[in-house]
């Protein structure tokens, strides 16, 4: 930028006057500099596979022959797999129970959570406690209590109130149920935090003016607390919608996708086409079922997108 | 926020004086802390329980407490002799390199897209945002194959920390969180510090990066549980044994060790993060609120 463009040292009212506008003096090198790190972690790590996933699913790779453009075969051949027609079911039975467990439980509990009043800290932390265990470790803890035999840890506590032995991850019924309640467990502490940060935001005139019109407490809730919360819970609803799509930790690591597919979900299927034979892995229908998936995604995303947007600009 | 508007919730200070109101509260916060303490703790002090105990006894009655005594010697063991230390030292590996990769992309991007803004600034800003619709998990493919022949240099990554690191870097919601943060410092600092001489290395080194102290408290802690938790990713590319975190390491652990010791290597493996969330709760749940809340 030449010198004759702008002022060398421009007086203080003017830089007020321009405000955010304005350009930091300095040279476009030091730009180019600056965004050197981004752009070399994005070009190669980001967008250079965004482009090539959608240049692999209309070719046939698996590293040991070259690439052959086969148009949209690798499309057809994964629309016509039963299994990807069961891991597309499965997975939606995943979200529906993972919504059916997960979404009012948080809820429930940072309402609950954000009426009281002394120790409030020690509430908080034991909510949140499940999320910092390490995912596997939840998983592989949480497969000892599964355990099926009348000995098994959840069985022994059942069988205190007469109830079981249950088969769990072993019954391609219970299965799915048992990896949602993991899921749920591991998951519900964050939700939770993200509802107590709402609810602190809710204005407390609000309840006031209820008060006026002789609302009880459980009116207040339900006419004040959860209108208000609508907002996020739309975000809390794609967030889940978007996190279980993509489900492949607990079926993986807990029932390997048994018992006779009953827990193959779509990623881990995408998973099992590039990585899951010893021989040469499928990438072309791996990256075809991807890219399906990802249009799917990018549509929560983008609603997601737009929503926190709108807030942060208002 | 005053104490007063503090105290006011769903239930207002008027009712909290009525009997039956006191009542249901102190009976419901009971429940609920009852509640949490079985959800949240609960697990977890059984596998501490199960950590020092005999595999017999955790086989036969696993909700006896020491029916035949301890067993200090399963920690001893997980750590020593199955090298717990060795996949404990690589997760934090992992997540050091991360942490500074993310770190170093997300400040210097977000800096030159705040407040150098060169004229295609907003091209790259939504080209970083337009990764954002595109969930990680898909590219999961093409990023391994990425990783496995790198473009232009034509290396593999495989079994390298630094293929977990770079693909770590390219977070666009760091991005657009720091750059949004600095979007909000006052323009007047910078002008006045280049009134005095500084350049753009100077400013963003002894003035931008100083102030930014609270987001980078976030990115840091978003980005050291991010690495702590990955499972999949390293697990396709860190197939040696002797580089592979714990989270990867722990699952083929499971199917080959005793059971007392593998309960013993979970203990460990949780406590250390329960300790760092216990001493720095605050950024966790800081974190934990920005995922969902506006960002801003």
């Amino acid at each position: 930028m030449s010198v004759i463009d702008r002022p060398t040292s421009p007086a203080p009212t003017v830089v007020r006057r321009e405000g955010r506008g304005r350009r930091v003096r300095g040279n476009r090198l030091a730009a180019v500099i600056f965004l050197l790190p981004m752009l070399i972690a994005f070009g190669v790590f980001s967008w250079y596979p965004i482009a090539r996933s959608l240049v692999m699913s209309v070719q046939q790779t698996n590293l040991v022959s070259p690439a052959q453009f086969v148009g949209l075969d690798n499309y057809t051949y994964v629309l016509q797999d039963p299994d990807l027609w069961t891991a597309v079911r499965n997975t939606g039975y995943f979200a529906g129970l993972a919504l059916l467990f997960g979404y009012p439980v948080p809820l429930v509990l940072a309402v609950l959570m954000s009426e009281v009043r002394r120790w409030r800290g020690i509430f908080t932390a034991l909510a949140y406690l499940p999320v910092v265990v390490p995912p596997v470790v939840a998983v592989l803890l949480w497969k000892f209590f599964y355990d099926g035999g009348p000995a098994g840890v959840f069985n022994t506590v059942l069988g205190w109130a007469g109830l079981g032995p249950y088969a769990w991850l072993n019954s391609s019924s219970l299965a799915m149920p048992s990896l949602v309640l993991e899921a749920t467990w591991a998951a519900a502490g964050g939700t939770v935090i993200i509802y107590l940060a709402a609810l602190t935001a809710v204005p407390p005139e609000l309840y006031d003016a209820a008060e006026v019109d002789g609302a009880s407490i459980w009116q207040k809730v339900w006419h004040v607390t959860l209108p208000q919360l609508r907002g996020v819970l739309l975000v809390t609803l794609i967030l889940q919608l978007i996190g279980t799509a993509q489900v492949f930790l607990e079926p993986y690591l807990f029932t390997g996708g048994g018992p006779s597919n009953a827990t193959l979900t779509v990623l881990l299927l995408i998973y099992n086409y590039a990585f899951g034979s010893s021989l040469s892995g499928d990438f072309g229908a791996a990256t075809a079922a991807s890219v399906m998936l990802a249009v799917v995604l990018a549509v929560l995303s983008a609603l997601y997108f737009r929503l926190t947007r709108s807030w942060s600009q208002s | 926020m005053s104490a007063e508007t503090e105290d006011r919730g769903i239930v207002s200070i008027h009712e909290r004086r009525r009997p039956a109101v006191r009542r249901t509260i102190t009976v419901t916060e009971v429940g609920l802390l009852g509640f949490l303490v079985v959800i949240g703790l609960g697990p977890l002090l059984w596998l501490a329980k199960a950590a020092i105990t005999p595999t017999r006894d955790t086989l036969r009655e696993p909700m006896a407490l020491w029916p035949h005594g301890l067993d200090f010697q399963n920690l001893a063991t997980a750590w020593n002799h199955e090298h717990l230390d060795r996949y404990f030292l690589n997760t934090l590996a992992v997540a050091g390199g991360s942490w500074a990769s993310q770190l170093l992309v997300a400040t210097t991007a977000g800096y030159a897209l705040s407040v150098l803004r060169p004229r295609y600034g907003k091209i790259i800003t939504g080209m970083v945002l337009g990764t954002m619709l595109v969930p990680a998990v898909v590219l999961l493919v093409p990023l391994y194959l990425t990783a496995l022949d790198v473009p232009v240099l034509h290396i593999s990554l495989i079994n390298s920390f630094w293929a977990v690191w770079l693909p770590a870097a390219a977070s666009p919601f760091n991005v657009i969180l720091v750059k949004r943060f600095f979007d909000n410092l006052p323009r007047e600092v910078f002008e006045a510090a280049m009134v005095d001489g500084a350049g753009p290395f100077r400013l963003f080194w002894s003035i931008v990066l100083p102030m930014s102290r609270p987001i980078l408290g976030v990115v840091s802690v978003f980005a050291v549980v991010a690495a702590w938790k990955d499972f999949l990713w390293p697990l396709l590319v860190l197939p040696d044994p002797d580089k592979q975190p714990l989270s990867v390491r722990l699952p083929v652990l499971a199917d080959l060790i005793q059971l007392d010791v593998l309960l013993a290597a979970l203990f460990v493996s949780t406590l250390i993060p329960v300790v760092l969330f216990l001493v720095f709760q605050r950024f966790f749940l800081r974190g934990a609120g920005l995922s969902g809340a506006v960002k801003g």
